[in-house]
């Protein structure tokens, strides 16, 4: 058990700085053209330019100037290209809203994917099935940043009615009832998608649960049908979303939140890499996605090992 | 206990059944995909999306003949100054801005809560009464959406179709050649395709799609010019990649020790004629529902990016482009933004239905699915 963890562990290491090397090559390769040229501006006089060029950097080869910004991202000052702002200050800064946004999100689609899936999944077949089925193939098939336009309009500014405030974050320590009726259009949205996908897998994981020989066993037992649900069916059916939400969960508070926190203006992580990467900043960029990267492989280890314990029989030995 | 639902499940009776619905013919073999194809065919939901799809394509593909016969305007014309007949009067295509209440459109003080500063405001939806002219109104420029619609549907439905058959391909290649020659090769396409779960999918594609529409692509002997959309395309197929080849690897991975390859093996059959003519004819179901799927996907990925100005780039109309010009009118003209994203719904619902309804149809046990 401790090997395999060891082992993930430097694996989730390596996968963050190769992630780190891919943005840079995206960033400073493939453009190609001169970036010092870029920050400047299309006004720049030839010497800003060079002044630009050699402050940055961009005079060095490509292998240097990778090394400087992770030299630069582990001892905490990458600074921005445009703003001259401390990126990991920036990060934190938007964290707060980041988190409230992901974790709020995630009890909704959590719950409601659950309760969706269960319920088609027992009435399968039947009228509240197909319904459910209907809702959640539109809830996949819309795109988030639609949705949250969409609710915006016609919750916050008036379509319908001015229910919600329109847009921004505000801090739970000032007001927390505040800080609860900003977010709420937000994690409706962003958990539109997410309840529609997980009812959908659950309903798929409990039916081909129900044909299992331990299910018949159960019912030859004499258990009471809600007991075989909750015991035997759901346990092992739920194991998979135990994964997907893991995942998910880590994507959105690695900054995956992008268009969901730009339609609302939330002013989290996610945000903060949209602006960046139009005003094609790399650092805060390369700032964002470690951070985004951190989140994703840790979850996914934490996901192994609970999955581990979940499940004994994929208990790595 | 509810019993499960047993329509989409297929056992051997159920052929026997359907060889006697035949018509008292005797019992013939028939080709898996036969098999499939009369079992999709029973499914009218999923035929009924399949049609709105085709309906939707041949409707963009009919944009020009739209846009020149009735509308007469193309999608990047622009209209300032003209005025169109609405029921007999002439109204303006855009009409002054200035500070106007945001839902009356009348001159309002300029400390107003809904109260706005507009350049111009454009004409709303016309529908049937303006002749066929601006049935969706105009957008800020004057140029008349229906016909952007249109136009911006041929380039969404080319990125999500193109980059899923691109993305569907490589993944393929990737997934035989790992599972078929395993070791080394193996770890290092499982790592690539662990590598890729490390990125949020949006956030890898709006950096590509953002670093590439500055100059445009010009390695390995590709020049594509920074506002072609082909960028969008091969960014969002490449995105995409590890999720349709690491389940596919599983699977050839497993198809890799039946006898079946065995026999092949010991017949002196090379690894190419192996991995495709032994082993992709195994996956080609998978395959097939993973496209329809991925294009789904695709679709909605292509309005993301472009949304957030990582995608095709301006005044090219797409979906998402169109979404993202319409925001800022969205409390005016509330129809900029929501016909384009309603066309997105319709076409996405459509291809998740029909990939539903083919995967029941092609293998009823199979797992496959895309995740977001």
């Amino acid at each position: 058990m401790l090997t395999f963890l060891i082992r993930r562990v430097i694996g989730a290491a390596l996968v963050c700085l190769a992630v780190t090397f891919i943005v840079f090559v995206i960033f400073i390769v493939v453009p190609g053209g001169d970036p010092a040229q870029r920050i400047a501006g299309k006004n720049a006089t030839q010497q800003n330019i060079i002044n630009i060029r050699h402050s940055w950097g961009f005079d060095q080869p490509f292998y240097v100037q990778y090394w400087d910004m992770l030299k630069k991202m582990f001892n905490g000052d990458l600074v921005s290209y445009t703003s001259q702002q401390n990126v990991v200050g920036q990060i934190v800064q938007g964290m707060p809203a980041t988190f409230s946004l992901t974790i709020g999100a995630g009890i909704i689609w959590l719950f409601f994917g659950i309760l969706v899936g269960v319920i088609s999944a027992v009435t399968a077949g039947r009228l509240s099935d197909r319904l459910i089925t209907v809702f959640a193939l539109i809830g996949i098939s819309m795109p988030v940043f639609w949705l949250g336009i969409v609710a915006r309009y016609y919750f916050a500014e008036g379509g319908i009615a001015t229910v919600f405030p329109d847009g921004e974050y505000y801090p739970i320590s000032q007001n927390p009832a505040q800080w609860f009726w900003h977010l709420l259009l937000p994690w409706v949205v962003l958990a539109v998608l997410f309840i529609g996908f997980y009812g959908r897998v659950l309903r798929g994981n409990i039916l081909d649960a129900i044909n299992e020989d331990y299910v018949r066993t159960a019912k030859a037992k004499g258990l009471s049908p809600r007991r075989i649900l909750i015991k035997h069916v759901l346990r092992t059916s739920l194991i998979p979303i135990v994964t997907l939400f893991g995942l998910d969960f880590a994507g959105v508070l690695g900054g995956g939140a992008i268009l969901t926190e730009t339609v609302f203006d939330l002013h989290g992580v996610g945000q903060y890499a949209a602006q960046s990467i139009n005003n094609f900043d790399l650092p805060p960029i390369m700032g964002v996605t470690m951070y985004g990267a951190f989140f994703i492989v840790t979850f996914s280890v934490l996901v192994d090992l609970f999955y581990a314990y979940l499940d004994p029989r994929i208990r790595p030995s | 206990m509810a019993q499960p639902a047993t329509e989409s499940e297929f056992t051997l009776d159920t052929a026997a059944e359907l060889a006697r619905e035949e018509g008292g013919h005797e019992i013939r073999g028939r080709s898996p995909w036969f098999l499939a194809w009369r079992r999709l065919r029973r499914n009218k939901i999923a035929l009924a999306a399949l049609l709105l799809f085709f309906l939707i394509v041949i409707a963009c593909l009919l944009a020009p003949v739209y846009a020149h016969r009735v509308a007469d305007t193309g999608p990047n014309a622009n209209h300032p100054l003209d005025k169109v007949n609405v029921n007999g009067t002439q109204v303006s295509v855009l009409s002054q801005g200035g500070y106007l209440n945001k839902k009356t459109l009348q001159p309002c003080s300029t400390g107003g809560n809904d109260c706005k500063l507009f350049s111009s405001i454009p004409i709303g939806p016309t529908w049937v009464s303006g002749g066929g002219h601006f049935v969706l109104g105009a957008d800020s420029n004057g140029r008349d959406v229906a016909v952007r619609l249109l136009y911006g549907g041929r380039v969404s439905l080319f990125v999500g179709v193109i980059s899923s058959a691109i993305c569907v391909i490589l993944a393929i290649v990737l997934a035989l050649v790992a599972g078929y020659f395993g070791g080394w090769i193996d770890f290092v396409i499982t790592r690539f395709f662990d590598l890729f779960f490390a990125f949020p999918a949006v956030l890898l594609g709006i950096a590509l799609g953002s670093a590439l529409a500055i100059n445009g692509f010009h390695h390995f002997g590709l020049n594509i010019g920074s506002g072609s959309i082909w960028i969008p395309t091969l960014v969002i197929s490449y995105v995409l990649i590890p999720y349709v080849g690491r389940p596919l690897r599983g699977q050839v991975l497993s198809l890799r020790e039946k006898e079946f390859i065995e026999a092949a093996i010991s017949q002196g059959a090379s690894p190419l004629r192996i991995m495709f003519s032994e082993l992709l004819p195994n996956v080609a179901s998978s395959v097939l529902v993973f496209f329809t799927l991925i294009i789904a996907n695709n679709i909605v990925l292509e309005a993301a990016l472009s949304f957030l100005g990582a995608g095709v780039q301006p005044p090219t109309a797409s979906w998402g482009t169109l979404i993202s010009d319409g925001e800022t009118l969205i409390v005016t003209r509330p129809w900029l933004s929501l016909a384009p994203g309603i066309a997105i719904v319709l076409t996405v619902l459509a291809l998740n239905v029909f990939g539903d309804g083919l995967r029941d149809a092609l293998d009823p046990r199979a797992k496959v699915r895309v995740e977001h």
